[in-house]
């Protein structure tokens, strides 16, 4: 969804291990000064303190903004997810507990949404995690005339506003505007009478295709990355050994980016777990496609319910949490490995 | 790879054929649907018949160029802003993360990458709530903030990986030279810098430029409604009429502008892109 998203809005994995030859300059200063003897001690560590200061004085601001945009809106939703409160009817707000809580969890459109959601976020990242090794593999090994093109042509989704990608896949569909159905009337179960967004399985393609195919390119990336990190040493002695080009993926270059994939994939089904524009342009949730995202947002802007959509808001940030806790606990998602750094 | 036989050249060919179809061919169609004419619009084709320019009037000079004209304007503008002050705030903190040591510094690093994963429909309530109780509803200072939770953590991340792989010790090498300390930064930092600072500013553009859940939820006039929500909220020309072309057209305004990027700052997009995510 961003953000991309979109990221869409997706920053970068790694750890904040510091460094590079920056940090390591200032280790090899470090060491330098502590051969001088006791005499340098109180210098080096005042000049520490500066420069700790200073590190502040620069990081500083964007920490405190970052937190404030963030760290405090959810500390105020928890605060509001406790009361029993409508914009419509601010007079009536009431403290309730957990209440709030009990009806979200109880209500069986939060599980069949979860489950959408789930369904959505498994598809795009199995099938986004294939086409976009496809995608590396071939910007990895392309000609460096070709190189170009084909970078940009895979830019261009990933530069595309997702709700524009949306429209785009949602009108070729339709069975007014469309020209899906005449194009692929003999496949079966497809003829012109098809009403992909009447049903909920057909509307899910077409929802998932757009998202598959506007966060793709970002995947794909990652993936690049990754694969430049694999040592050509290794490829080509395999070659040499007589592996096959399967044999030489699957035993050599896969496991030298596990880490870079298995980042890839987190990344991305955070993303996923976060869908919005997709459902909202195309189907706005009708048919059993409604996600998270789409009731958390119907329930606090549409019905101004701010103190369940409020519950809803931090459910869906555990939800978060518990992806990242389980990517890293169970599946060993090493951000600092992913980043060479290991 | 230098010489490719004829097979592979075939391959190649039929390979770059696929990418492009793939990454183009949702773009090619929703500019096809904006040249139709309404009557055109059910008949199932891909290309218009008889194509019109007629949507691109609607939305530029006509009907509805007070909502999509405004729209362009909030959207150019939130979104410049938001990534002005993301990338002034990430180049200060991403020098002191790839020059000095500090107690804390991983700490900005990780706090990045949490917000940035973070669920933005999660703060869309408490914020609406507030900005309505503060008059910061339907402003732009109203988006610019929260798109701050977009744009910052990415070029905190993007900036620091490229910061990390500047040659320092130049700027010691100019003032040995004789250079002043500012002409040393001026002369030797800076144009190492500029790239890194330019392509972080990019990424985060876009991804500001895509945001569809705040604009929704945070706006409800032209004063501060961006493009992808204010697609969301286009009429026909009549109330009869869908508004397919009309939007269609306003997707291929926005999209340009894109596309022009891409072609113009692709090596950087893609360095910067995957910088951020693996080299560190």
């Amino acid at each position: 969804m961003t953000a991309a998203s979109t990221p869409a809005g997706v920053g970068a994995p790694g750890s904040g291990k510091p460094s590079g030859q920056p940090g390591r300059t200032a280790q090899e200063e470090r060491a330098h000064r502590a051969r001088g003897g006791p005499r340098q001690d109180a210098e080096r560590s005042d000049r520490a303190r500066a420069e700790a200061r200073l590190g502040w004085y620069l990081a500083g601001p964007a920490f405190v903004v970052m937190l404030a945009v963030t760290a405090y809106p959810i500390l105020q939703a928890v605060y509001e997810s406790l009361f029993r409160f409508r914009l419509t009817a601010p007079d009536e707000r009431e403290f309730v507990g957990l209440e709030n809580y009990a009806t979200v969890l109880s209500d069986r459109v939060w599980w069949a949404d979860l489950g959408v959601t789930a369904f959505i976020t498994l598809v795009t990242v199995l099938v986004e995690l294939v086409l976009g090794f496809a995608l590396a593999l071939v910007m990895h090994r392309a000609v460096t005339q070709l190189r170009g093109l084909l970078r940009t042509a895979i830019l261009v989704p990933y530069g595309i506003i997702t709700v524009v990608s949306a429209f785009a896949w949602f009108y070729a569909f339709d069975i007014n505007s469309g020209f899906v159905n005449s194009w692929f009337s003999w496949v079966p179960g497809i003829d012109e009478d098809l009403n992909w967004f009447a049903g909920q399985g057909t509307s899910l393609v077409v929802i998932i295709a757009s998202e598959i195919w506007k966060t793709t390119p970002f995947i794909s990336l990652l993936l690049l990355a990754g694969l430049a990190q694999v040592p050509t040493e290794l490829e080509e002695a395999a070659e040499v050994d007589g592996a096959t080009w399967w044999q030489r993926l699957r035993r050599v270059v896969i496991p030298n980016m596990k880490a870079a994939i298995m980042v890839a994939v987190l990344f991305r089904a955070l993303d996923a777990f976060r869908i919005f524009d997709n459902v909202f342009i195309m189907t706005n949730g009708a048919n059993g496609t409604e996600v998270l995202s789409l009731l958390a947002y119907r329930t606090s802007i549409g019905r101004l319910e701010i103190g369940l959509g409020s519950a809803i808001s931090v459910l869906l940030f555990v939800c978060v949490i518990a992806i990242c806790f389980v990517a890293i606990k169970l599946f060993k998602v090493d951000l600092a490995g992913a980043r060479g750094e290991k | 790879m230098s010489t490719l036989t004829g097979r592979q050249k075939a391959g190649w060919a039929v390979i770059t054929v696929l990418v492009l179809v793939y990454a183009l061919f949702p773009v090619a169609a929703i500019a096809a649907t904006s040249f139709k004419r309404p009557s055109e619009l059910n008949q199932g084709t891909f290309l218009p018949q008889s194509p019109t320019t007629a949507n691109y009037e609607q939305i530029l000079v006509g009907g509805a160029q007070e909502l999509f004209l405004s729209a362009l304007r909030n959207s150019i503008g939130i979104s410049l802003i938001a990534t002005a002050v993301a990338v002034v705030l990430a180049t200060l903190a991403a020098y002191a993360i790839a020059r000095l040591d500090f107690p804390g510094k991983r700490l900005v690093l990780t706090t990045a990458l949490g917000v940035s994963i973070f669920p933005v429909i999660s703060i869309v309530t408490p914020l609406f709530n507030l900005w309505r109780s503060i008059g910061l509803y339907d402003t732009w200072l109203g988006l610019i903030i929260p798109y701050l939770s977009l744009t910052l953590p990415i070029s905190i991340w993007t900036l620091a990986a490229f910061f990390r792989q500047i040659p320092w010790e130049l700027e010691q090498a100019a003032q040995v030279d004789g250079a002043t300390s500012w002409q040393a930064f001026r002369k030797a930092i800076v144009p190492l810098a500029a790239p890194g600072v330019f392509t972080t500013a990019l990424i985060a553009f876009f991804i500001a430029w895509n945001d569809f859940v705040y604009g929704i939820s945070l706006t409800s006039t032209e004063a501060a409604r961006p493009v992808p929500a204010a697609l969301a909220f286009f009429t026909g020309a009549s109330q009869f009429e869908e508004p397919t072309g009309s939007i269609s057209a306003a997707a291929v305004v926005v999209t340009v502008p894109v596309v022009v990027l891409v072609l113009l700052f692709q090596r950087q997009i893609v360095s910067g892109l995957t910088q951020g995510a693996v080299k560190g």
